[in-house]
């Protein structure tokens, strides 16, 4: 290696001489982000040259410019949206104002606009309902969990049932839900459409199991000797869960709520798509659908929005749990 | 003489899937108020079991445990235990994981300044009254024992327990917990029953030393007074003919009167296992 290095020096370039050394002195981060750079290059490159290969009946697998061409038409479509909404409130204010005028007596009628969800509307229903869902499903699983984790006897009585439950898919839930929703949750004026509650429902129910899994094991396998300090100290069994036991097991707690809410998004996109709850899952069906030559491009930008907010989401639950977690070991990557 | 602490005709058995397993035979032992003990024996003779049965944390199959005229049931912070891998909570620093046991203790009959001082009291005891604010993970092993201690003794326990409190630490740092503990017990003068592995550590600190039988069905073989002045100076008694008797007392004791039968597991399976192992052992080198 020395020698060719010493042999090829005389023949190097000044520019290539700089460029190297200046790699070579700046951090670690700028080699990790040059590496990962060119893993993406080559991505896009293959990536690129097999979808010119692939001819569908809605025509050529859309390319990387393709889909960044959609990504640019549906932020347009979205403004274009809310300008049209932002002149049909400004048309319906001066029609009311107008009316007034008129007559004093006349009580002004506000409707709502109704135009189609944009891209960026979908994504922000698609979040609300995966929060929903998550929260409701952390708020079950965290008692129970600890509960479990507390009590050896109710853990034999209940594992079986999480164990059953818990490799089921969203797709066998989600008719069984909307059947029960529809003949429990009615209502003339629904402060949810049934599709979110559906939706939300399913995503609850796929993604409790690894927060419920995780608590019961956190607090099961808490140190023999903490749990005697406690009986030393005579603490009061609410005392005991909230000073001893919840702080012991928050690193397990927050390494289930990550996988949860990873599975919680997945599940998501598949319930959207059955349960036509307007988010990110129901436009990639609508798109299907509509089949036309740019269904599959846009496909393509939600494959990416989705990939992406689900990097977030797990980010965001990182940084939560390094700011929680006495373990900052737990909570590296 | 009157005794605070009666361990009273204790017998332990622990349920195997082979039966019963006796662990304590008729352990009996009085215990003055302001006496410090140390109980020495081989591992295994079942030191902790009767530190945990006084601890409440085990109950004795028969006989009993009275403190002050009362019988021990339960575990309870008149009766604090310095464990041995010091248990401290790692989420809180020093000063929090004392004020826990302070104000579960104290929490009706102190204000909150009593409540302070008491805590920042007891941790520049143990010399710590520096890192109050360091959580466990941020200290030495020596530094959390020394809060472990202080968390003890913030409760003011009627007797303090102590299982193989510096057994993890090294012999430097272990021999300045000595003198920090032996300066403490100067000042406070508590009932103190130690767990220990090492015959210095017992002579140095104990007004007596209590010497158990090899299990199974342990119980005390000796009594040992020590009636070394204090304060007690480990370099002046190093020369000293009593301090090195009782020494060589519990020595005898250990190794010759209770020797250990059974040779050291690793010989007998290497012995045992060493026609059929010798070609491969020969192959992995």
């Amino acid at each position: 290696m020395n020698a060719i290095s010493t042999a090829a020096e005389p023949g190097r370039s000044p520019v290539l001489a700089k460029l190297s050394s200046w790699y070579a002195s700046s951090g670690d981060w700028l080699k990790t982000s040059v590496v990962s750079l060119v893993g993406i290059v080559v991505f896009l490159l293959v990536w690129s040259a097999a979808a010119q290969n692939i001819n569908t009946s809605l025509g050529a697998f859309p390319g990387p410019t393709a889909v960044a061409g959609q990504f640019k038409s549906l932020y347009a479509e979205h403004t274009a949206e809310r300008a049209k909404a932002e002149a049909f409130y400004e048309r319906q204010e001066a029609r009311n104002a107008k009316r007034m005028e008129a007559d004093p007596d006349y009580q002004p009628k506000i409707r709502k606009y109704t135009g189609k969800e944009t891209f960026l509307d979908q994504i922000g229903t698609s979040l609300i309902t995966v929060a929903s869902g998550f929260l409701l499903a952390a708020v079950i699983a965290i008692p129970l969990g600890i509960a479990i984790g507390l009590n050896k006897n109710l853990n034999t009585a209940i594992n079986p049932i999480i164990q059953t439950f818990k490799p089921v898919s969203p797709l066998a839930w989600l008719p069984l839900v909307t059947m029960v929703v529809s003949a429990v949750y009615t209502s003339d004026d629904p402060m949810f459409a049934k599709s979110f509650v559906n939706s939300l429902i399913t995503v609850s129910l796929c993604c409790l199991w690894p927060m419920l899994i995780n608590t019961s094991v956190g607090v099961a396998s808490i140190e023999q000797d903490l749990v005697n300090v406690s009986k030393v100290l005579r603490l009061s069994a609410l005392t005991h869960v909230r000073k001893i036991v919840l702080p012991a097991s928050v690193p397990m707690i927050f390494t289930g709520m990550r996988l949860s809410l990873g599975i919680a998004w997945m599940v998501l996109i598949a319930a959207e798509m059955l349960a036509q709850n307007p988010g990110l899952g129901k436009f990639v069906w609508d798109e299907f659908q509509n089949g036309s030559s740019e269904s599959l491009s846009r496909i393509m930008a939600a494959v990416f929005t989705i990939g992406f907010i689900g990097f977030l989401l797990d980010r965001f639950m990182l940084q939560l749990q390094k700011l929680v977690s006495w373990d900052k070991s737990s909570a590296v990557r | 003489m009157s005794f605070i602490l009666n361990i009273d005709h204790v017998d332990m058995e622990f349920p195997t899937p082979t039966g019963p397993f006796t662990a304590l035979k008729d352990v009996s032992l009085n215990i003055a108020k302001g006496e410090f003990i140390s109980l020495i024996g081989h591992s295994g003779c079942g030191k902790s079991t009767v530190l945990n049965i006084v601890a409440g944390l085990h109950q004795a199959t028969k006989g009993g445990v009275v403190l002050n005229g009362k019988e021990v049931t339960e575990p309870g912070p008149e009766r604090a235990v310095v464990f041995q891998n010091h248990s401290l909570l790692p989420w809180l620093s020093a000063y929090e994981n004392v004020e826990l046991a302070v104000q579960q203790v104290f929490g009706k009959t102190k204000s909150k300044q009593e409540t302070r001082e008491w805590i920042e009291y007891n941790l520049q005891l143990v010399h710590m009254d520096h890192a109050m604010d360091k959580r466990p993970g941020e200290i030495s092993g020596g530094m959390k024992q020394r809060v472990g201690i202080a968390r003890a003794l913030a409760m003011q326990p009627d007797v303090l327990l102590m299982d193989e409190p510096f057994g993890a630490l090294d012999a430097l740092t272990r021999a300045h917990m000595q003198d920090s503990l032996m300066e403490i017990q100067n000042e406070l003068n508590n009932t103190v029953i130690m767990i220990t592995h090492d015959v210095d550590e017992a002579v140095l600190l104990s007004d007596r030393i209590v010497m158990m039988t090899n299990g199974p069905a342990a119980t005390v073989g000796e009594i040992l007074e020590v009636n070394l002045e204090r304060p007690r100076n480990r370099l002046a008694l190093a020369d000293d003919p009593e301090y090195n008797r009782l020494r060589s007392e519990v020595l005898k004791f250990l190794y010759e009167k209770q020797r250990k039968v059974e040779p050291l597991r690793g010989q007998k399976d290497a012995e045992k296992t060493k026609p059929q192992k010798t070609p491969e052992k020969t192959a992995a080198a």
